[in-house]
């Protein structure tokens, strides 16, 4: 079992995600994250999926994303030399004081922006990887996490140009 | 000004349809009103499934896109059956459902289901159409998805109002479809197929292993004449009967669960097995780990999702088992047979292990299907249902041609052989269609028998009727300690029934009627069926038990005391 990075060019479609993600579904895998968003060609979106499988099964799948129809391209970014990002949201409870200052001090040390200050909390931003984000989160903890938000990863293979443009 | 029901069937005539199966509802009223006085031909068949399951049998019968109509909600639903069975089988179909109109989209409107949902994962592709002007444009593009690449079936969803609306000519959008994503690879790779011929070249056991692809693809002449340019064995699968004549002398007929002993003798000993348009499915290959176990694999299949999925092979090449296996053909640079000792020990198997038939004056079914084959030459078109019935058919029938035998092989769905009939005999008029059922699945669909009546379709059925679900009685009395639990079935007047609907039949209780009775159907003017009393606990032999090596089966049948390996 291992995760797979997988890159999928779409038709922006309805329904291409449904056809997607029920490929997974189907055999019984859980997708880590998904994050789709029309991309560099008008008409095609990309959608980066974050799932764990063996390497046969996850082979199958590809084969079988690219059957569909709506699917002109997928690479799995896994091996390859990739760049992955993510985004969070975080709303800490932090009543004015002590407690808000410290929570500003860690924002700033991950060079999380405060997006929203409320009565008795703060919403930070932050962008990274799972890792990065994860730690982010076991800091916060402490002062009270209320509300978390995840984009899913997004990832590009490094150099070269993409497979838009090269259809 | 045209309405979108009127762009739908002058769309479908341009892709050359001339016959629709369909089933009307309030959804469909508007392609209905249409068809009223439409040059193309609708069979108003009783049950949507029949529609879906005709036009099924009509694109396997005749290698063209069958199309079928339903209403929205109950009647899309009844499809459902026919679409899996399409798509297991790889059977180009197009299904038209209608749908409430798109206001109403997602509300639980009368009738209303999502189909496109609902057949996500058992269709090749599908549209929800949600604007007149695309009816012509997702039609071009339903007929090309289903018919190219591996085929499958393309639905196409299509709101009331959407049928409808007005269109001037002038914004009725047409042209060819852009399917980027839709790019299906037909020439195999040189490289790859001059590995596969070296392959060839060194083998000492070579087999091939055929499957529904070479029916599909239209490669018969071509897979018979590689398999004599080197002596190659052949063994089919249920859905590649008819891939090369029974009574060839390198054919070795059906491999797998109810294979003949020598094929799977073969199989289990070969050293090299050459898959063309097959898939390993596990009725064929049993336990995977002794499939083949000393062989090196060449697959052929159009599909690249098929390449590795069960077997990984030596050799894959990706394409159109016509074109790849005409092109091994041009560019083998040897030829003759390579292999004498091992077509020797195939001969000897063969002659040893010949598939069981008794003659002791009882009713057996194999005896019934060995007549048929005599009367018709190994001739006409052979649609089974499902059971033993259709193991006995395609073990026993000589099928001569491809696209002569008719068969639900990946669903195995009860109830399809009836309608499928229906469909093929409009496929092709002027051959005689016979119906090979069970007593149970016959009553699946049994309804179809006011369609045959009405439109006077000349289909011969006949009833294996072992008054069982025969297959599943079969598996509890091997693994389930004769316990028949719910398998049984009271006996039913067959003959009644098709009277009732103006058919004429002929119950069959003893051997001595069995050549008038299938003599007496088969030169009748008209449908005919026969209701053949058989051995009730009759079993198909040769088994592989779900799971077992291809080559330890049980019913084993030795002559001269030889035995397998
Ligand atoms: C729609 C459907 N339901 C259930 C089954 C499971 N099944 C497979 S064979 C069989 C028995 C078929 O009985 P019959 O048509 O009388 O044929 P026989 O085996 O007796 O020749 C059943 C129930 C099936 N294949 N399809
Ligand atoms: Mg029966």
């Amino acid at each position: 079992m291992k995760q797979h990075i997988i890159s999928v060019l779409v038709e922006n479609k309805a329904g291409v995600l449904a056809r997607v993600s029920g490929l997974f579904s189907r055999r019984g895998f859980n997708i880590e994250s998904l994050a789709v968003g029309t991309c560099e060609t008008p008409g095609m979106s990309r959608i980066t999926i974050v799932v764990i499988g063996n390497d046969m099964h996850i082979e199958q799948v590809k084969k079988q994303l690219n059957k569909l129809i709506d699917v002109i391209k997928i690479t799995d970014i896994t091996e390859k030399e990739h760049v992955e990002r993510e985004l969070a949201l975080i709303k800490v409870h932090a009543e004015p004081g002590l407690q808000r200052s410290e929570v500003m001090q860690v924002a700033d040390i991950f060079r999380a922006k405060i997006i929203d200050v409320g009565a008795q909390t703060l919403v930070l931003e932050t962008t990274g990887d799972p890792e990065k984000i994860f730690a982010l989160e076991s800091l916060l903890r402490p002062y009270g996490v209320l509300e978390l938000v995840r984009t899913g990863r997004v990832a590009l293979q490094r150099g070269g140009p993409g497979p838009a443009s090269r259809q | 000004m045209k309405t979108g029901a009127a762009i739908l069937i002058e769309s479908l005539k341009e892709e050359g349809v001339e016959i629709i199966f369909g089933y009307p509802g309030g959804a469909v009223l508007p392609i209905y009103d249409e068809l009223y006085d439409a040059e193309l031909t609708h069979i108003l068949v009783r049950h949507e499934q029949a529609a879906v399951h005709a036009a099924d049998g009509y694109a396997r019968a005749s290698g063209r896109v069958g199309v079928c109509l339903s209403t929205s909600g109950p009647g899309a639903c009844n499809l459902i059956s026919g679409i899996a069975t399409a798509n297991m089988d790889s059977v180009p179909i197009v299904a038209l459902t209608g749908q409430v109109p798109t206001g109403m989209l997602g509300n639980d409107a009368f009738q209303e289901s999502d189909i496109t949902g609902i057949t996500l994962p058992i269709t090749k592709h599908n549209y929800l159409v949600k604007d007149a002007r695309d009816i012509k444009m997702t039609v071009k593009a339903a007929f090309y998805i289903a018919g190219t690449g591996r085929n499958g079936p393309v639905l196409i969803d299509l709101p009331k109002d959407v049928l409808t609306a007005k269109v001037a000519e002038e914004d009725v959008i047409s042209g060819e479809p852009e399917l980027r994503g839709y790019k299906p690879t037909l020439k195999g790779h040189s490289k790859q197929i001059k590995k596969a011929l070296d392959l060839i070249y060194k083998a000492e056991k070579p087999v091939l292993y055929v499957g529904g692809g070479v029916i599909a693809a239209g490669a018969s002449e071509e897979l018979v004449k590689l398999a004599e340019l080197f002596c190659l064995p052949v063994t089919t699968t249920l859905m590649g009967l008819g891939a090369i004549p029974a009574d060839h002398p390198l054919n070795l007929g059906m491999l797998g669960m109810h294979g003949t002993e020598y094929a799977n003798y073969a199989v289990s000993e070969t050293d090299l097995l050459i898959a063309v348009g097959s898939r390993f499915d596990d009725r064929v290959t049993g336990k995977l780990s002794h499939f083949a176990p000393h062989a090196k694999i060449i697959h052929i299949d159009i599909d690249p999702a098929e390449i590795g999925k069960n077997v990984n092979p030596d050799v894959p090449i990706v394409g159109d088992a016509k074109s790849v296996l005409a092109d091994m053909i041009c560019l083998a640079e040897k030829n003759g047979c390579i292999s004498e000792p091992w077509l020797e020990q195939v001969k000897s198997w063969r002659k040893n292990h010949p598939l069981r038939v008794v003659e002791d004056g009882k009713v057996h079914p194999q005896n019934i299907i060995r007549k048929l084959s005599e009367l018709l030459d190994g001739g006409g078109i052979i649609v089974s249902e499902v059971g033993q019935n259709q193991m006995w058919a395609a073990q026993h029938y000589g099928f001569k041609k491809p696209r002569q035998w008719i068969s639900s092989g990946g669903l195995g769905t009860m109830g399809y052989g009836f309608p499928a009939a229906i469909g093929a005999w409009f496929a092709k008029p002027e051959e005689p269609i016979v119906l090979i059922a069970g007593d149970g699945s016959f009553q699946m669909n049994i309804q179809e028998l006011a369609t045959v009546a009405q439109y006077k379709i000349p289909v011969k059925i006949v009833i294996l009727n072992n008054m069982y679900l025969g297959m599943v009685r079969q598996w509890q009395e091997l693994f389930y300690d004769r316990r028949y639990s719910y398998t049984e079935l009271p006996p039913v007047d067959f003959v009644g029934i098709a009277k009732a609907y103006g058919i004429e039949g002929m119950r069959v209780d003893s051997v001595d009627q069995i050549d008038t009775a299938l003599k007496t159907a088969l030169t009748y003017d008209g449908p005919y069926l026969l209701d053949f009393q058989i051995e009730r606990e009759e079993n198909v032999f040769p088994m592989v038990p779900a799971g077992a090596a291809i080559s330890d089966m049980i019913g084993k049948h030795n002559h001269n005391g030889g035995s397998g390996p």
